[in-house]
């Protein structure tokens, strides 16, 4: 895999897609280096509704203008890079722990385990997820950490429906048989000798399913049910630049011009490494 | 024919699965189960009320058996937020949902499946430039689409209404002004809906017309003489239109959710515009009630597209 890897990079989207990835998370890292307080507002009369690229009678120069609350745009949009950002990689990441083990579990014991799980994922996938979330959403207090665990707990499916199909067709190969054989424990041929050759549709289905949880994180803060303010995320500036699209139509723009490049650059990411790894899958 | 009968039954299992989740959330949830069902200005008789209801003294099973009861029998409570029957109020509410789901499925396909054949066809600089124009589609949150879209052509443009299904001058309006009035409302929030399901359509049908284009028969086809329009329309589209088929049906649920947030940017009167204020509200007879029912609805449409699958496939029949 490593070798196919290596040329990945000459295919344009991965390189824009990787590039693009790679200056948000930067951004978001070096958030305090590149933007001021986020939070913290200064007389709200003379700093509200600047638009971009003014400089405020305290001083202050506004790349991207200021908020109802004399809030500079830029420093929002960069905190809430962090937020948003560290909230679907999480969030990510718990879909793959649970898929990858509902997946591999099914995949490997068969059997009536195997039917209950699947059975299980196929019903998850019924769901129409943001009605999930918003049902979740509401019956907790809503925080940065209740977004990662419902985006985790609804986003695993297709993740263990991949990882079942390549663990099934990976138990059957000799190599498996052998180290049955050999009196290897199950456990550990799932872990050391089947899941790390079928990692490959789970990278894929990570990159993809990144752009998909930043996206909900951001509605779910536009409803209010994420995070909360004054904490920026990009969804929650959104809906506070949504009462004053007429006059100060940057404070709703900015953020969604930043998602969008990020989801963009997540799905072509995505779409380069399934064609790299995996030329023969349908687009 | 016993396949269809097996995805009813799946389609019920489906229903009865998110009955069954709710009822394990609203004990789950922190707080009284009855408490969160009357609302916080209910008296002490209504909340025993609702607790001899629910049942809630009584043992697990028996509580179930209760909760089943009351969903089966069509009692789905009353609202906390506006006092009427939740029934009545969905009732009005999914007509609506269907219809702007509906419409902007048939467009985002039909307008997805011609993107998708172009770029296959064409290639080079236009399948770049159209790739690059779905991706983005398909990257646009909804809501944020919708509220460019309200910018545009409400605030700077005033051509057209961003909210609700009709103006309120409605019922005085003559019956052609008045479905000029019902269209020009629905123009906003279709054509946010059905963009963004362009995008993913667009680049499944590229993907689906590739692969068939690669296949033996298509070479055969070519060879026999045939048109290359022909070979294109006739042979390859119609074997790479299946697997679409099968995604209409895995899209739904996504198309429902993104349908939630347009239906609360725009005020469109549906389900997932009343899923939305009841969740903002804590309205929980309400937001249990709007769940079930949008399940039932990606259930019944799941069923619909099995059905075009299985007309379309003489493989499957």
């Amino acid at each position: 895999m490593r070798g196919e890897a290596r040329g990945l990079f000459h295919d344009r989207r991965a390189a824009v897609g990787a590039a693009v990835l790679a200056v948000a998370v930067l951004g978001a890292l070096l958030a305090p280096l590149l933007a001021g307080d986020p939070i913290a507002q200064h007389d709200i009369v003379l700093t509200r509704f600047l638009p971009p690229l003014a400089t405020d009678p305290l001083g202050a120069f506004h790349l991207l203008g200021t908020d109802r609350f004399g809030r500079d745009v830029w420093a929002r949009l960069i905190y809430g890079a962090r937020v948003s950002l560290g909230v679907g990689v999480l969030a990510v990441l718990l879909s793959v722990l649970i898929g990858v083990a509902v997946g591999a579990a099914a995949g490997f014991w068969r059997g009536w385990l195997a039917t209950a799980l699947l059975g299980l994922t196929d019903f998850a996938l019924a769901l129409p997820r943001v009605v999930l979330l918003l049902l979740l959403a509401s019956l907790w207090r809503p925080s940065a950490g209740l977004v990662i665990v419902v985006l985790g707990l609804t986003g695993w499916m297709t993740i263990a429906r991949l990882v079942y199909a390549e663990v099934r067709a990976l138990a059957g190969r000799p190599f498996v048989e052998s180290a049955v054989g050999l009196g290897v424990p199950g456990p550990r041929i799932l872990l050391r000798h089947i899941l790390p050759n079928a990692m490959t549709p789970v990278i894929v289905a990570t990159a993809l399913g990144l752009g998909n949880a930043v996206l909900l994180e951001a509605g779910l803060s536009f409803l209010g049910l994420g995070v909360q303010p004054p904490t920026p995320s990009w969804g929650n500036l959104i809906a506070s630049g949504r009462d004053t699209l007429v006059n100060a139509p940057w404070v709703a723009t900015a953020p969604g011009v930043a998602l969008v490049l990020v989801v963009v650059a997540a799905t072509l990411l995505g779409d380069a490494v399934r064609d790299r790894l995996d030329p023969g899958k349908v687009g | 024919m016993q396949a269809f009968a097996r995805r009813a039954v799946s389609g019920f299992g489906v229903v009865l699965g998110v009955v069954t989740l709710m009822f394990a959330l609203l004990r789950l949830a922190p707080g009284d189960p009855a408490l969160l069902l009357v609302g916080p200005a209910a008296t002490a008789e209504q909340v025993a009320a609702q607790r001899h209801a629910l049942g809630l003294d009584r043992p697990l099973p028996a509580q179930y058996a209760a909760w089943l009861g009351r969903f089966a029998q069509g009692d789905w409570g009353t609202s906390i937020a506006t006092g009427r029957p939740v029934r009545t109020m969905l009732a009005r509410a999914w007509p609506a949902t269907v219809r702007l789901v509906g419409i902007s499925l048939v467009l985002s396909y039909l307008i997805g499946i011609g993107i998708g054949v172009v770029q296959a066809t064409r290639g080079g600089w236009l399948d770049t430039a159209l790739s690059v124009a779905t991706v983005t589609l398909f990257a646009l949150p909804g809501y944020w689409l919708g509220l460019m879209m309200v910018m545009l052509f409400t605030y700077w443009l005033r051509w057209l209404p961003a909210f609700g299904a009709a103006g309120f001058d409605a019922d005085f309006l003559p019956p052609a002004a008045r479905l000029a009035d019902r269209l020009r409302h629905l123009t906003l929030p279709l054509v946010t809906l059905t963009l963004v399901g362009i995008g993913g359509t667009a680049r499944f049908v590229r993907g689906a017309m590739l692969d068939v284009a690669g296949a033996p028969f298509v070479t055969v086809a070519r060879a026999k003489g045939l048109s290359e329009r022909r070979v294109t329309l006739h042979h390859v589209l119609r074997n790479a239109l299946i697997p679409v088929l099968t995604l209409l049906g895995l899209s739904l649920p996504t198309l429902f959710s993104g349908a939630v947030f347009i239906e609360a940017i725009f005020a469109w009167p549906g389900v997932g515009r009343v899923l939305v204020e009841a969740v903002q509200a804590r309205d929980y007879p309400v937001v249990m009630a709007a769940t079930a029912v949008s399940a039932v609805l990606v259930v019944l449409g799941n069923l619909l597209s099995e059905l075009l699958v299985h007309v379309a496939d003489p493989r499957v029949r």
